[in-house]
């Protein structure tokens, strides 16, 4: 019988499949961070459950560290409890954890990878979405609540049903400056933010087939927000030659044997999938977003939608994504100015993304009414880009060089827009204050349409800044247009709460 | 887990589609470390100008849909990052139930692990009920899992699907861990198969 990646991957990993319920999966992988897992913790004490196995769990503090430099004290009380509370219950359960002062720090979803924790074949879940990363090593990697924290810290397995699967075929060639985040907002913009629901992703394709290990992460890691359970990349000589010599990958015997089970993972050949969708490579451009879901695309050299023609549903939809961004039906893309900039989260922070930055950035000053930072995916990212002098070339050029973390991908930390601001950003959500309240999330990019722009801007005026300002600031302290139903969206230029 | 059986509830209409989860719970508020009183923080930016203050044309403010315990929204409800701190929210602020044509998958699980009900109708019903809330003062409806239906006494009337599995837990209040212990001989089973990598012990 042929399968596919995914039910190899979920055959391997079934430990009973009791009738009339959920099956129940084995997870070989659990990653851990400080916002999902207190409560999780704090379940298995009150039930006076263990840690099933602390060998398979890591943990490490991402989400709301501050990105100064390390031994500044956090200022921010509560958000410390919650790292300490971190630090005490992976000292009482016996789990590894990458703290603040780890030369290993970073992402959960950079650094597992990046150790070498995630490997092919696996099941790895996270109290966080983004889970979906890791499914670019041929893994089953999904997002999962506190709940199911305590459940797979308790049982290392999980009650889950099976999700369907679903082929993304990407046929022949990104162009030149089209990259993996391109293409997944290419995707996203096609079936939209729910268009992926209940569903397991597989890439396929000469496409996906030539992006390299960071390229396949960065889209497996926005396939959740296309709504799928998980994205995933049938692991080749591409994955493999990434995760030998990292520092928990297998050795000597071991690895032959790893390696010969990871060879035997693809999709066999005519397997089938509940579903399959066909995207011309070709067709794809830089594409950034514009308004408050990533399925709100344009092309860089777009412009934000006209109302006039949409349906009732996707007028109102727009019609409020546009008042909370400040902007006109019909304005170009490029026209828009921005705040602030961001590059980093674990979307595009890492050694890969920061080279193609810097490349831009090099030579270059950003405008003076901008302020950008650059937030390495991890530590080691950090050394790493140190080392080739990536920090120099972003200082030179005008941008902020920060310690790793979430940062303003979610704004936990002090790293927050303020009312008003508008922030072009490498992250994967432009949802309504994410990375600020009453900021917006004007462009969620890949570094390809960070060139492109940055051409057309030389081009066009003729001056060396990397970023436009014009209209920098959007047009805040507005009384409050009445929308539909009795909306109302408040913008003011006070300060945040 | 607080059992669901049959719940009849005042339906509060909020007519958004993708509503987010850093909508329902913005991150600022995820710091907690209880599992509780979460609800003061239900739809923050929605609910409260930057000073504070109530934003008094939010729906949930106005006082016909006050005390609602079901919720109406549009589709794909829930989607964005796994916080289960959404659901709490929701649960905490009084709601047992949210009807929508669609949810985000992690949000739908995070529901079922806190006897709050994710009720799936069509596209056409939601509309329905969306109307019939926004026009009809204290509209009510009756969430009844045990039949899998919505109902109102106007006439309305759908079925929805749910895994048997997870209808089952929600009807009996039932802690799947516990659920999952019941196969511990099993799981030590595979685990003798599959032992954990000594290199990231402690
Ligand atoms: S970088 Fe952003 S998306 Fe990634 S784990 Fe952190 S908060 Fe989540």
């Amino acid at each position: 019988m042929t399968r596919t990646l995914f039910e190899k991957i979920w055959d391997a990993h079934l430990v009973a499949s009791p009738p009339g319920r959920s099956p129940i999966v084995y997870i070989d992988l659990h990653l851990v961070h400080e916002v999902t897992s207190p409560q999780a913790f704090d379940g298995l004490r009150a039930a006076g459950r263990e840690v099933r196995q602390p060998a398979r769990t890591v943990a490490t503090v991402d989400h709301n560290i501050p990105t100064e430099p390390r031994g500044t004290p956090i200022t921010d009380l509560i958000a410390a409890k919650q790292i300490s509370a971190l630090q005490a219950n992976c000292k009482e359960f016996g789990v590894r954890l990458f703290d603040m002062d780890s030369p290993d720090q970073g992402i959960v979803h950079v650094i597992g990878p990046e150790l070498g924790v995630t490997q092919p074949g696996m099941t790895i879940v996270c109290g966080d979405s983004h889970t979906s990363t890791h499914g670019a090593f041929g893994a089953l990697a999904f997002g999962i609540g506190t709940s199911e924290v305590e459940h797979v810290l308790a049982t290392q397995c999980l009650a889950q049903r099976k999700p369907k699967t679903m082929k993304m075929d990407v046929r022949g060639k990104l162009a030149d400056g089209v990259t993996a985040k391109d293409l997944a907002l290419g995707i996203i913009g096609q079936i939209g933010t729910d268009g992926a629901t209940g569903h397991v992703i597989e890439y396929a394709g000469t496409a996906v087939r030539a992006l390299s290990m960071e390229g396949r992460m960065t889209l497996c890691n926005m396939s959740i927000e296309a709504g799928a359970r998980a994205g995933m990349v049938a692991p080749d000589e591409t994955t493999i030659a990434y995760v030998k010599g990292r520092r928990f990958a297998p050795t000597g015997a071991d690895w032959d044997k790893a390696v010969a089970c990871w060879r035997s993972l693809p999709s066999d050949e005519g397997a089938a999938f509940d579903k399959i969708v066909e995207i011309d490579a070709a067709q794809l451009c830089p594409f950034v977003t514009w308004g408050t879901n990533p399925g709100m695309v344009a092309p860089v050299t777009g412009r934000v939608p006209e109302i006039g023609a949409m349906e009732e549903s996707d007028r109102r939809a727009t019609e409020l994504a546009l008042q909370y961004m400040g902007l006109e039906p019909g304005e170009k893309i490029q026209d828009i100015g921005i705040d602030r900039v961001f590059i980093g989260s674990c979307t595009n922070s890492r050694i890969e993304d920061l080279r193609a930055a810097a490349r831009v950035a090099k030579g270059h000053r950003v405008n003076s009414k901008v302020r950008a930072m650059v937030v390495p995916g991890s530590q080691t990212v950090k050394r790493a880009a140190e080392q080739e002098g990536l920090d120099r070339i972003f200082r030179d050029a005008g941008f902020e060089w920060r310690e790793s973390g979430c940062s303003m991908c979610l704004g936990m930390n002090p790293d927050i827009l303020q009312p008003g601001e508008r922030c072009a950003s490498t992250s994967n959500r432009n949802f309504e204050g994410r990375q600020g309240r009453g900021g917006g999330t004007l462009r969620i990019f890949g570094i390809g349409s960070l060139s492109k722009r940055e051409n057309i801007n030389r081009h066009a005026s003729q001056t060396r800044d990397l970023w436009v300002a014009k209209n920098a600031t959007r047009r805040a302290a507005r009384p409050g247009p009445s929308a539909p139903n009795g909306w109302r969206l408040r913008m003011t230029n006070e300060g945040t709460i | 887990m607080k059992p669901f059986t049959v719940h009849r509830g005042r339906v509060a209409p909020l007519d958004r589609v993708n509503v987010d989860t850093d909508q329902i719970i913005p991150k600022q508020f995820l710091k907690r470390i209880e599992k509780t009183g979460f609800g003061q923080f239900l739809f923050y930016d929605w609910r409260f100008g930057v000073d504070g203050k109530k934003n008094p044309d939010f729906v949930l403010h106005e006082p016909r849909y006050e005390g609602a315990t079901v919720l109406v929204a549009g589709k794909n409800f829930g989607c964005g990052s796994s916080r289960e701190h959404a659901v709490w929210a929701l649960a905490d602020f009084g709601f047992r139930a949210v009807i929508s044509s669609s949810f985000a998958d992690i949000f739908a699980n995070n529901s079922t692990k806190n006897g709050f009900l994710a009720v799936l109708l069509t596209d056409d019903e939601v509309a329905t009920v969306m109307k019939r809330a926004q026009d009809i003062d204290n509209y009510e409806v009756t969430v009844d899992l045990e039949k899998c239906e919505v109902r109102d006494n106007q006439g309305f009337f759908a079925k929805f699907p749910i895994d048997e599995f997870v209808r089952h837990c929600l009807l009996n209040g039932l802690d799947d861990i516990g659920l999952t212990l019941q196969h511990d001989a099993e799981i030590a089973e595979y685990e003798k198969h599959h032992p954990a990598p000594a290199a990231l012990r402690v």
